[in-house]
């Protein structure tokens, strides 16, 4: 029984962590109908400034404590982010915007293959051994446990995901949103520029996506360059699985998916005998996918959407 | 004239193809190699451009067709199987040799039915939505790929297939280099003529497909499928024919790739090959035959030759710039600059209307 709830703790923190990207995803998604596929990087680029950071503030600040390092790493980090897809949006997504549909989607996967070799030239191809700032000793919870690094995941992210769904319900920028993804062309007509709100867009999910990637590399401890991909798609996954578009199904999806990913890891083998064993967890997130693509395509939470985008 | 001039073309441009290997060999069988994978990549980016040109469907798991030919092939003819199933040695006590007639329909077939197995439940979706699933697919046959070696190993797992028999036919090694009235064609130069001329057969098969009744109801579905359906297009059964279609290119492909590297491995296979392929397409110009073809001879030609200049580059970085470092970046550049600058592809196919006097034009 403690293995199991061991396991929904993992789950819980993989799933909260995917919330964070996810949420990226679904509202670029929602507005321009783009899946964005250099988010992942995005993120990746988040953890690796952070990583920068703590460096350099260990060599030239000692004493400062491990959590105020890393708030100002993580902050740095989100302005780095923001600033990259603010960037991104502006040169290889917005002039693409009424062309044919394969076009900002080709554009996105280089953007993410050039992300990721620009930090490979940069950061070096090596693993980077992420320092753990906060202290080690886990707590006990009815026998399984949880660090504080975990128990600041959970906090950072539904810190998170509160104040996003104060930005999206409750300001006028969240109105805009929101009005943008519905119908762009009479959202200007109301007066709300779409142009700045898709900006807007890029930099709040950049701005979580650094959230997670600095979540991401403190929780395991390394962050490398091709770090972001697998988090991305996994996301990615996620969003479509709790109906893309959808804020709340992003997170429902993404904490779903944590979850499945794994108990799934923790009990395959014993499932099946041992002739599977838990390297296959990267493939639930993909027969997820494609078991709820087939049985319900709109995702758990999404509308009906017609045929063609 | 115009049909005269176009004769001419055809035959300098078959002579040039013709002799270009036994240039190459000159400078050194690499040379040759890489005119080879530009043949193979060509073939690829042909099979994907059905699915993603013609019909419309962006697949960014093709690279596991291909590996399932490639295993298909590495697994039928080397020593691996005997080695770990001593039954199988049993019955084969010379070791396993599958005659190429038997294993290129094979990996057509197998593949075939899985990109139809593949496209059976999700064809019903969205374009994004069907990329996500196929990148999911590939993702999913490379895990196994490399898993698949305990308990029973059936792929060998990371480590790769190694010792896979060249390609024979007719009492003609592939493998190993043939003299014709004292003249040598080395080994790469013999597969390049069967490259080349698989090339040509897909070439001639692609375009008379497209000009085709599947191949018009394809373009039809492409442009908009609801108006496709009231036509009377049955649209699932076309969908799921051009996906078939693809992956026997991809499973034909692959199978030439192992007999020509005599080595195979899961790394060969992985995401960004799709991508890759998927970028020769686009880069090129969707649905049109010439732009797929220089789509797929520059993304996989050039970056290697780059290669050969790439040594001083990386003694002034420090070792940060290497090879395989530029040839992405440059791929990655590549994908996005083009798409900048020519939203349709480098060649695109000439749109409807566009033979018409510029006047008419408002």
């Amino acid at each position: 029984m403690d293995i199991f709830i061991q396991q929904v703790i993992n789950g819980l923190v993989l799933g909260s962590m995917y919330a964070l990207i996810a949420l990226g995803y679904t509202m670029v998604y929602g507005i321009i109908n783009l899946i964005n596929f250099a988010h992942g990087e995005v993120m990746m680029v988040g953890a690796l400034t952070s990583w920068s950071i703590i460096g350099l503030m260990q060599e030239s600040m000692p004493g400062t404590p491990g959590f105020v390092v890393l708030i100002i790493a993580l902050l740095i980090a989100c302005v780095v982010a923001a600033t990259l897809n603010f960037v991104i949006e502006k040169v290889a997504y917005r002039p693409l915007r009424n062309s044919p549909k394969l076009a900002p989607l080709i554009t996105a996967i280089g953007m993410s293959i050039l992300l990721q070799t620009l930090a490979m030239i940069i950061w070096k191809p090596n693993y980077k051994s992420y320092p753990t700032l906060l202290p080690n000793t886990p707590f006990n919870v009815g026998g399984a446990v949880i660090t504080p690094t975990q128990v600041m995941i959970l906090g950072v992210t539904a810190a998170s995901l509160a104040l996003l769904m104060w930005l999206v319900n409750y300001t006028k920028l969240g109105r805009a949103m929101r009005a943008t993804a519905e119908n762009p062309r009479v959202a200007g007509l109301m007066g709300v520029k779409p142009d700045t709100v898709i900006s807007a867009t890029f930099v709040i999910g950049a701005v979580l996506a650094a959230i997670a990637g600095v979540m991401y590399a403190s929780n395991y401890g390394t962050a490398q360059h091709a770090m972001g991909f697998l988090p991305g798609l996994k996301a990615f996954t996620a969003a479509v699985f709790g109906g893309i578009g959808n804020l709340a199904g992003a997170v429902l999806g993404a904490i779903l998916l944590g979850l499945i990913e794994s108990i799934g890891a923790g009990y395959i083998g014993e499932l099946t005998g041992g002739l599977l064993g838990s390297h296959y967890s990267d493939i639930f997130a993909f027969i997820v996918l494609i078991v709820v693509l087939t049985l319900r395509p709109s995702g758990l939470l999404g509308e009906r959407v017609a045929d063609r985008a | 004239m115009k049909q005269q001039q176009k004769f001419v073309l055809l035959v300098i441009s078959a002579f040039v193809l013709l002799v270009l290997p036994l240039l190459l060999q000159g400078f050194g069988n690499a040379w040759v190699r890489i005119a080879d994978m530009a043949l193979l990549y060509v073939l690829l980016a042909l099979g994907l451009n059905i699915v993603v040109g013609y019909a419309g469907l962006l697949d960014l798991g093709y690279v596991a067709f291909f590996a399932i030919g490639a295993y298909l092939y590495g697994l039928l003819n080397s020593p691996h199987l005997t080695d770990s199933f001593p039954a199988i040695a049993a019955m084969y006590p010379q070791g396993l040799h599958t005659p190429i007639w038997l294993v290129l329909p094979l990996a057509a077939g197998a593949a075939g039915v899985f990109g139809i197995l593949l496209g059976a439940p999700t064809l019903r979706l969205r374009g994004d939505y069907l990329a996500i699933v196929t990148l999911g697919f590939g993702e999913i046959i490379r895990v196994f790929l490399n898993n698949l070696d305990n308990p029973v190993n059936i792929t060998n797992g990371p480590k790769g297939i190694n010792q896979i028999a060249s390609l024979q036919f007719f009492g003609l090694d592939l493998g190993k280099k043939l003299v014709v009235g004292g003249f040598e064609f080395a080994s790469v130069s013999l597969y390049y003529y069967l490259f080349l001329t698989l090339v040509v057969f897909s070439v001639l098969l692609s375009h008379r497909l497209q000009l085709s009744r599947v191949g018009r109801a394809w373009m039809a579905i492409r442009e908009d499928e609801i108006a496709a359906k009231a036509m009377g297009i049955n649209t699932r059964n076309l969908k799921l024919t051009a996906f078939g279609m693809g992956a026997t290119f991809g499973g034909v492909s692959g199978a030439l790739f192992a007999s020509f590297q005599g080595f195979i491995s899961p790394e060969s296979f992985s995401l960004m090959e799709s991508v890759m392929i998927v970028a020769m397409v686009v880069l090129g110009g969707v649905g049109h035959l010439p732009g797929v073809i220089l789509g797929a001879v520059l993304l996989s030609a050039l970056p290697e030759v780059l290669r050969y200049v790439a040594g001083p580059l990386q003694g002034m970085t420090g070792g940060r710039l290497d090879a395989s470092i530029l040839r992405q970046l440059l791929i990655a550049l590549a994908m996005v600059s083009v798409m900048l600058v020519r939203p349709r592809g480098l060649w695109p196919t000439p749109e409807h209307g566009k033979s018409l006097p510029p006047a008419a034009k408002v």
